[in-house]
């Protein structure tokens, strides 16, 4: 969508007057600094996620939008997870975040934060692997996509 | 090198670009400079209102009764919360307008300024789009495509919220000659395969049924529309907002359909077998219960130019998107070119199909007592129309009046018929007249409200004074609002909650005190003499109030929840 202000809130009002769901929203300015991108995660029948579509594409600083489950694409969510990391949580919590593919990236000596990008669910499996009274706080991103392969969202 | 103007001359310069004749405002703060510019020229006339509802709506009457963007101009803050009624009304109708909104300057915006709101913010969900204009130099070109996107495509109210500052600034003036948007594009053309498909469905209709909407009146296409039926020999309704989109006096024509539709046109539409949508969008009000029309099996051609308005409320078969001018000329063209000789008119079924519709128009849905020694509100109509000669331009209020102004009053042409159909605004009416009037100085010019309604906006009597719209307002006066009393005898046991117009005033008094005519008309036996008279009296506006029969109900009536076919008859 064109890279003005206003444009996301209209994509959120959009959302709320028609009674749509949004799980996730994502957006920032692309390669192109006049254009913004946005992914936006919503759940619905097939005749619900058409109306979406049809109503989005609606709003004039709406460029272009694709239904990414149309096609194969990859999916990434960033989070960061602040922990309790005291004791034997230290070396514990270090390995879980080794095996989900996280990094620390701040340490005190009672606390961890990681950070861990991947699916939606593979967030949620790590916040599932770990013990949920050692979770102190957690900020995620929400989900970015982009289609597989050769094939490119040109406008 | 041309010289800077200011924000205020730019604002001007472009209206005046744009050929805008006419606008409609009430002056403000924070529009102060720009009323100083429309002071100083005289290409523009304004046209002061007495309560900003009122400029949009007759902004909007405006823009409705002839091909025109309507063009409003209203102060920050409490100028643009009053006009958001008018916005919204013409945001439901498709109808194109500009509106200016004068802004707090720049600097204070977000500070809670005096007469500040997020006009922006507040307007988003009302309009097709809007904008705040931050820099002067961005002006025309932002002026330019506010008329742009109201016009095209998909039309609606477009704002342009200027702070005051930015009217002060200065900038070299050009005004683009057009402006082209990446992202917004709107589909013209049907898809050929689309409309080839559209002509096979057709040609093997057994029971067709032609159901055209307020987008045959958006686009101009009352006249392909009226071949097209013609050339078929199929039924054909309209909807409340496409009523003149085919002539109703041509035998073909099966009236409004709907909630409060003909019989024929409500059953014609259930049980055809191929239906033939036409810049419609299959409104609540229009087919009842959506599940009670799918029961019944039949192809949809959906011919709209708003996709999301295609298969939104029922699916569809054969959608085509594109301008419905465009697309009925494709249809005509191909139809012509096919093999029409074999399939036509001729066949067997159709014939069938019109003798099962006659049938159905023998239950005459639409008669009332003409005896009555009270004054039946459709009586009037009829004799308004009669009087008319079909010819006047109608705009109405909102409730029993404005069905049966609908079901009564045969529009033959289109533009003719000016209501608030999808969000049914009270106060609509005579403001609307306001502006058809000025869109149509020779045209015969009537308002037809309730006591209800038009006291939503009566103040509007002073703006036709001041600018001499000889308006004939036909106020239908049950001492009730009507509608409202009519849901609550049939639905909440006769419980008659507030909807009783008590303290009425003295109508004919009210007017005088404007400067105009009124008449109060007790007798069904003087109503013909009263609108005679009225019209006869070509330069002044006559307020004639016409005291009803208040159990009066309108009939045919789909309830609520209730399918198309489900209707209490009288």
């Amino acid at each position: 969508m064109e890279n003005e202000s206003g444009a996301l809130s209209r994509v959120a009002g959009l959302f709320s007057a028609r009674g749509y769901n949004i799980e996730s929203l994502t957006v920032a300015p692309t390669e192109d600094p006049t254009l913004s991108r946005m992914t936006l995660v919503t759940v619905g029948s097939d005749e619900v996620v058409e109306q979406v579509t049809k109503q989005l594409n609606k709003l004039i600083e709406v460029v272009k939008v694709i239904d990414l489950n149309e096609g194969d694409h990859i999916e990434r969510e960033l989070m960061l997870v602040k922990v309790r990391a005291v004791g034997v949580e230290r070396d514990e919590m270090m390995r879980l975040a080794e095996i989900f593919r996280g990094s620390i990236i701040d340490v005190t000596n009672k606390s961890y934060t990681i950070e861990l990008t991947g699916t939606s669910s593979k967030l949620d499996a790590f916040l599932e692997s770990i013990d949920r009274s050692a979770v102190l706080e957690t900020v995620r991103t929400g989900a970015c996509g982009i289609g597989r392969g050769e094939w490119v969202l040109r406008v | 090198m041309n010289a800077e103007l200011t924000g205020a001359e730019i604002t001007i310069r472009c209206l005046q670009e744009e050929g805008v004749q006419c606008i409609f405002g009430y002056p403000g703060g924070a529009v102060l400079f720009i009323y100083d510019e429309l002071f100083k020229q005289d290409k523009v006339r304004h046209i002061l209102v007495r309560h900003e509802q009122a400029a949009i709506h007759a902004a909007d009457g405006y823009a409705r009764s002839s091909d025109k963007v309507g063009v409003a101009l209203v102060t920050s803050g409490p100028g643009v919360t009053n006009a958001v009624t008018g916005i919204a009304t013409a945001y439901m109708d498709s109808i194109p307008l500009v509106i200016i909104s004068g802004q707090v300057p720049t600097g204070a915006i977000g500070l809670d300024a005096f007469q500040e709101v997020d006009t922006v913010g507040i307007t988003r969900p009302c309009v097709k789009h809007n904008f705040l204009v931050k820099d002067v130099s961005e002006l025309a070109v932002t002026i330019k495509k506010a008329f742009y996107i109201a016009s095209t495509g998909r039309p609606g109210p477009v704002l342009v919220d200027i702070p005051k500052d930015v009217t002060q600034q200065q900038a070299q003036f050009v005004y683009p000659g057009k402006v082209t948007m990446r992202s917004y594009n709107p589909v013209i053309k049907g898809n050929s395969r689309q409309i080839k498909k559209a002509t096979e469905l057709i040609l093997d209709a057994k029971r067709p049924m032609i159901y055209a909407g307020g987008g045959v009146i958006l686009s101009d296409a009352a006249e392909q529309l009226t071949e097209l039926a013609r050339m078929l020999n199929f039924p054909c309704t309209n909807t409340l907002m496409g009523l003149g989109g085919f002539p109703a006096t041509d035998k073909q024509s099966l009236g409004m359909l709907g909630m409060h539709g003909t019989y024929e046109a409500n059953m014609a539409m259930q049980y055809c077998d191929v239906l033939i949508a036409v810049g419609a969008r299959f409104d609540d009000r229009v087919i009842g219960n959506p599940k009670h029309f799918s029961n019944e099996n039949r192809k949809i051609i959906h011919i709209d130019i708003d996709p999301s308005s295609i298969s939104k409320r029922v699916k569809v078969d054969v959608p085509i998107v594109g301008d419905v001018l465009d697309v009925l000329k494709e249809l005509i063209k191909l139809l012509k070119t096919e093999k029409t000789e074999k399939k036509k008119p001729e066949l067997p079924s159709l014939k069938e199909w019109w003798k099962q519709i006659d049938l159905w128009r023998e239950r005459d849905c639409l008669r009332f007592d003409r005896d009555s020694k009270i004054i039946k509100p459709q009586m009037v109509i009829e004799k308004l129309y009669q009087i008319t000669k079909g010819d006047a331009f109608i705009t109405s209020d909102v409730g029993q009046h404005q069905m049966w102004a609908a079901q009564f009053y045969k529009f033959d042409k289109p533009r003719r018929w000016i209501n608030s159909g999808g969000l049914g605004t009270m106060g609509f009416g005579m403001p609307a007249a306001m502006g058809v009037q000025l869109a149509n100085p020779k045209g015969k010019v009537a308002c037809i409200t309730g006591e209800a309604s038009i006291q939503m906006c009566i103040q509007e009597l002073s703006t036709c004074k001041q600018y001499r719209l000889p308006l004939k307002i036909v106020n239908l006066n049950n001492r009730y609002m009507g509608m409202v009393r009519q849901w609550q005898e049939f639905f909440h046991g006769n419980r008659y909650a507030e909807s009783y117009m008590n303290a009425l005033p003295d109508f004919v008094k009210l007017s005088e005190s404007y400067g105009h005519v009124g008449m109060k008309i007790e007798h069904p036996e003087d109503v013909e003499g009263a609108l005679k008279e009225a019209f006869k009296l070509k330069d002044q506006l006559v307020f004639l109030d016409f005291i009803t029969d208040q159990t009066e109900n309108v009939f045919p009536m789909v309830p609520g929840g209730k399918g198309l076919s489900e209707m209490i008859l009288v």
